[in-house]
């Protein structure tokens, strides 16, 4: 998954959101430790203030923590990754549906669509 | 000591024009900060000042403490709109060159980054073309060991692709305690490596926000909203 800065919102929530993704589908596992921000921001072509702000914020949701000697680390906590993995199915159905919305289809007509494609 | 560089109702004048008008700013240690404008907004004046290549007409300027002079040069690596360099030095003479002058250049990152670059260092400036003289002068800057760098321009005449380079080579090279500089036009391309920006026009500064800041309250990256603001 290479990174992606839209340029239309913050960098850092752009980041953190990225983050999550990759800690959801396991490319970060749990309980894992991080690559160090330097190596972070370098990989994302980012600054490392940016980065740092990002895995604050991830901090904050409880999904990394920090050791103070060793760096950080993904939670081992999977109630916690359930959770974010939930929110982030939420957010992209919704974004679906906005989008089916524009499109004119009624609801019963998108589950239509869903049940003939699955 | 946590800024870097301090300056007080910084003046400026050539004549009847006022290059710098009254700029009061602190700049911190441990930054990456965009210096953006359009042309002829004071940029490149700024820069000189706070090298000693000019002097204030008001105002005051510090750079870790010192007035722009023999001190300042010792922390500050700075690369200037135009080259100074001898066209007919070699790559490696111009690195022993400044090995010569500056205690802080380190040999190893300098030729290291020209073998990234695929640059000889047996090739002579005369021979190269503008974005590879470009591209030299940038990895001397950045192989010395300052505290603050001052780029003007940097990747004015660089392709894309070495441009992606060079940004990763002053996300590499920085410490947490050095602070850069940068004065462009090209703002989409050094967005993302940004802390702070600065806009300057016609010698004041207009803004002085972070990255994220300007995003969050525009809903538009810092390239938007400089063409908004600085539209002709």
């Amino acid at each position: 998954m290479p990174w992606e800065v839209n340029p239309d919102r913050p960098i850092y929530l752009q980041l953190a959101e990225q983050l999550e993704l990759k800690i959801c589908s396991g490319v970060y596992p749990l309980g894992s430790r991080l690559p160090s921000v330097r190596d972070l921001a370098q990989e994302a072509s980012v600054n490392p203030n940016t980065m740092q702000r990002a895995l604050a914020k991830l901090e904050e949701d409880g999904l990394v923590y920090t050791n103070r000697t060793n760096g950080k680390f993904v939670t081992e906590n999977k109630d916690i990754i359930q959770k974010v993995k939930g929110k982030i199915a939420q957010e992209q159905v919704k974004n679906f549906l906005k989008k089916m919305d524009e499109l004119g289809f009624a609801h019963k007509e998108i589950l239509a669509i869903i049940s003939e494609i699955l | 000591m946590s800024n870097i560089l301090e300056c007080r109702n910084l003046t400026k004048t050539f004549g009847a024009l006022k290059a710098l008008d009254n700029i009061t700013i602190d700049i911190p240690r441990g930054k990456i900060i965009g210096l953006l404008g359009p042309n002829a907004s004071g940029k490149t004046t700024f820069l000189k000042i706070c090298n000693g290549l000019l002097t204030p007409s008001g105002g005051e300027i510090t750079i870790g403490g010192f007035k722009p002079g023999i001190e300042t040069k010792k922390l500050v690596s700075y690369l200037p709109e135009k080259t100074y360099l001898n066209n007919w030095m070699k790559v490696s003479d111009l690195i022993s060159f400044f090995r010569d002058f500056y205690d802080d250049f380190s040999i190893d990152k300098a030729y290291d980054m020209l073998n990234k670059l695929g640059i000889s260092p047996k090739d002579r400036l005369k021979t190269m073309s503008k974005g590879t003289k470009e591209k030299v002068q940038l990895i001397l800057v950045m192989s010395r060991e300052a505290q603050l760098y001052l780029l003007d321009e940097p990747i004015g005449g660089v392709d894309p692709a070495s441009r992606d380079y060079i940004l990763d080579t002053i996300l590499s090279n920085y410490n947490e305690n050095a602070t850069i500089l940068i004065s462009t036009h090209i703002i989409s391309d050094i967005e993302k490596i940004l802390d702070e920006v600065i806009f300057l026009k016609q010698g004041k500064i207009i803004l002085n926000k972070t990255v994220d800041e300007i995003r969050e309250e525009n809903q538009k990256s810092v390239d938007s909203l400089f063409r908004e603001v600085f539209r002709c």
